[in-house]
């Protein structure tokens, strides 16, 4: 599988449940070096575990996930930590740790995995810094940076190592248009910099089709529609149309299943 | 009927692989103390805001169990004449018994519920989940120094109630009540055996230091990450925590001060 | 970082504090000041009955303390309590005529050994035996020599008195 060398993380046969649920169902997917890729989908379709998948935090019940020609799953629990400091990952929430400001934060992958000199983890620390935009920012306590700031502090931390790849969980969700319109150019940009390999999870359609190199669309835990924005966008399948132009009723159905309406309204036995 | 055995049998399934989970994750925890002691500073942090912060507490709370010692052993003593063994009284009641349990109960309830409830949130907010990504084992690097910083913080803490409770007992009882200062204080040590009382004291606050701090950091660990599941987990802590402790204290009071 | 140096202060100040309350209940309340290992010598002595006599109980001399039990058997052959007492060291002229006598402390107190000098020159020494001992008393007993000697003493009473009405007629 890992012949390809274009290809850094290729997913295949993924199958995922969790109890009687059934989240993944033979998911194969290709995550290009160098391009940003973008899983997209209706939510609740579990796209933040697949990344989870990928991260090894959750074991598949079938198939298998590669990494830069290594699986995932078969990994012992130190090569593991060893693979994932060269992931970087931003969390939904930014999850920067309470009780350090944003400095410390940044810092924090340099102090735990490098010896360093202070010197040395200032000048990092800073330059990721600037490169997100907070370097004046660095004594704030993360409780007191907005959503969007939390979430480019976020990023800082999980370049800082300078990872091969970096996954975005909903990285735009809930964002006012400026944060966005940061956001988006960053992952753009230091995807392009620093070589990055970029795996976005979103549901926004316009800021994810803007900057992804190609787009996977996932939808009860299958892969209904992959291609480049473009090409997508032109598609005539349902599920995607329905996607792509936010349309409220299609092959995801706008009633949640229930009973007949009218035997609901007028209650049993009338 | 039937409805209450299912319930009786998945209660005991889930309670047995609570245990079961508890356990390993103190294995878990332990593995990692060889790193922090090399890590200093991470336990200083962790010593401050579970010890320190603790300390008012507890010298208060001291003080009043050995004031309140001093009032009532010489309303009891005065019936026997025996006003001058208040100190054993006093000293003894506080090392033995209330000394390491009383602290192990307010700790629980200051200390351990603090320390369940930020774990917890740091479950619900993905921190935990987040330095697992970032490759660092958020066990060993955030309930190691807890869990740590509790167990020792635990006899110093005893200790301090009980010297205090002792102070407390000596100022009502010399002071108020006219005890005589000399009887009090010589009573005590011949009576007070360093091994027997003081060691035995100190070896309970130990054990309730592990009991206590480890259920304070495995309930904040195994919470359900929102915000009733951390507020449940906080008091279940405490809860278990009383539990355990006074459980423990009757197992370990039984064979250190049972008849040889 | 600077908060560091304020925390590490307030920790080792907690640390201290905790450790100089264990030594205030080690030297003050307990007896651990009293606890000589090293140093000082051992006596023996054999009484019939010990009463509650315990391990670590004091032997004082003239309500001095100068020792302790050390350790209570038992001789099989002449069914006697052995005791042996760990004396101080600078107690170390002690007659070899002492005689030890088991008292209770108060009156509902702990047993204690005391002992009496005797008056001759030679003094004991480390393993020496003291040959007069007077064991503990034993309530019972006295109780019911009490009232033997009462009851004999009211007979002695009751013939004088019958003598001397005896004699008046």
């Amino acid at each position: 599988m890992p012949s390809d060398r274009d290809i850094l993380v290729s997913v295949r046969n993924l199958s995922f449940s969790r109890g009687n649920r059934v989240i993944f169902d033979g998911v194969d997917m290709d995550f290009r070096r160098g391009k940003v890729t973008a899983i997209m989908g209706p939510s609740g379709t579990g796209k933040t575990t697949l990344l989870r998948l990928i991260g090894g935090q959750l074991r598949p019940t079938r198939g298998t996930a590669h990494v830069d020609g290594v699986n995932v799953h078969a990994l012992s629990l130190s090569e593991l930590y060893e693979l994932r400091k060269r992931m970087g990952m931003l969390f939904q929430s930014g999850a920067l740790l309470t009780d350090l400001d944003v400095y410390e934060n940044v810092a924090f992958p340099l102090r735990e995995h490098t010896r360093l000199p202070e010197s040395m983890i200032r000048i990092l620390v800073l330059m990721k810094l600037e490169a997100v935009g907070l370097r004046g920012a660095r004594d704030l306590m993360p409780s007191e940076l907005s959503g969007g700031m939390a979430r480019r502090a976020a990023l800082a931390r999980a370049i800082v190592l300078d990872p091969m790849m970096v996954m975005y969980d909903e990285p735009f969700t809930g964002q006012d248009p400026i944060s966005m319109g940061v956001l988006v150019k960053l992952i753009r940009e230091l995807n392009d910099a620093l070589g990055l390999t970029s795996i976005v999870v979103s549901h926004d359609v316009h800021e994810t089709a803007a900057i992804a190199d190609y787009i996977y669309l996932i939808s009860n835990g299958k892969v209904v529609g992959q291609g480049v924005p473009d090409e997508l966008m032109k598609s005539s399948s349902p599920w995607v149309r329905q996607f792509m132009e936010g349309q409220p009723d299609g092959p995801v159905h706008f009633h949640f299943p229930a009973a007949d309406y009218g035997r609901d309204l007028l209650g049993n036995g009338a | 009927m039937r409805k209450t055995l299912e319930n009786l049998g998945r209660v005991t399934l889930d309670t047995v692989k609570k245990l079961g989970r508890a356990n390993l994750f103190l294995l878990h925890v332990l593995s990692g103390t060889l790193a922090i002691l090399l890590r200093f500073r991470l336990l200083t942090a962790q010593m401050y805001s579970v010890g320190v912060l603790s300390i008012l507490l507890i010298a208060v709370s001291g003080l009043f169990v050995g004031m309140v010692l001093g009032l009532q052993g010489f309303n009891v003593l005065s019936d026997f004449g025996a006003e001058e063994s208040l100190g054993v009284m006093v000293a003894a009641s506080l090392v033995r018994e209330l000394g390491p349990v009383v602290t192990a109960l307010l700790f629980a309830g200051r200390a351990g519920s603090a320390l369940t409830a930020e774990i917890g949130l740091m479950k619900a907010t993905e921190q935990l989940s987040g330095m697992e990504m970032m490759a660092v084992d958020p066990v060993k690097r955030v309930i190691t120094p807890r869990f740590l910083a509790g167990v020792l913080s635990m006899p110093l803490l005893a200790s301090l109630f009980s010297m205090v409770g002792v102070m407390g007992g000596f100022f009502v009882g010399v002071g108020l009540l006219g005890v005589d200062e000399g009887a009090f204080w010589t009573q005590m040590r011949s009576h007070l055996d360093f091994e027997d009382d003081i060691i035995n004291g100190v070896i309970k606050s130990l054990v309730f230091g592990v009991v206590v701090t480890w259920i304070a950091v495995f309930e904040g660990h195994d919470a359900i990450p929102t915000s009733e599941g951390v507020s449940r987990a906080t008091t279940r802590s405490v809860v278990y925590s009383a539990f355990a402790v006074l459980g423990w204290d009757f197992v370990l009071t039984a064979l250190m001060f049972g008849e040889d | 970082m600077q908060q560091s140096k304020t925390l590490e202060m307030w920790v080792g100040a907690f640390v201290a504090l905790g450790v100089v309350a264990l030594f205030f209940l080690a030297m003050k309340v307990s007896n651990l000041s009293d606890y000589q290992g090293d140093g000082g010598y051992l006596l023996k002595a054999r009484f019939d009955n010990i009463g509650s006599l315990k391990v670590r109980a004091p032997v004082s001399m003239a309500g001095v303390r100068i020792g302790r039990v050390s350790a209570i058997g038992f001789d099989k052959q002449r069914f006697q309590a052995v005791v042996e007492m760990h004396i101080e060291p600078q107690f170390d002229s002690l007659p070899e005529d002492t005689s030890a006598k088991i008292l209770t402390a108060g009156l509902l107190g702990e047993q204690y050994i005391a002992l009496e000098a005797g008056g001759t020159d030679e003094v004991l020494k480390d393993g020496s035996e003291i040959e007069l001992t007077q064991s503990s008393l034993v309530l019972e007993e006295v109780i019911s020599k009490f009232l033997y000697s009462k009851a004999e003493g009211s007979e002695k009473k009751d013939d004088a008195s019958d003598e001397k009405a005896s004699d008046g007629k």
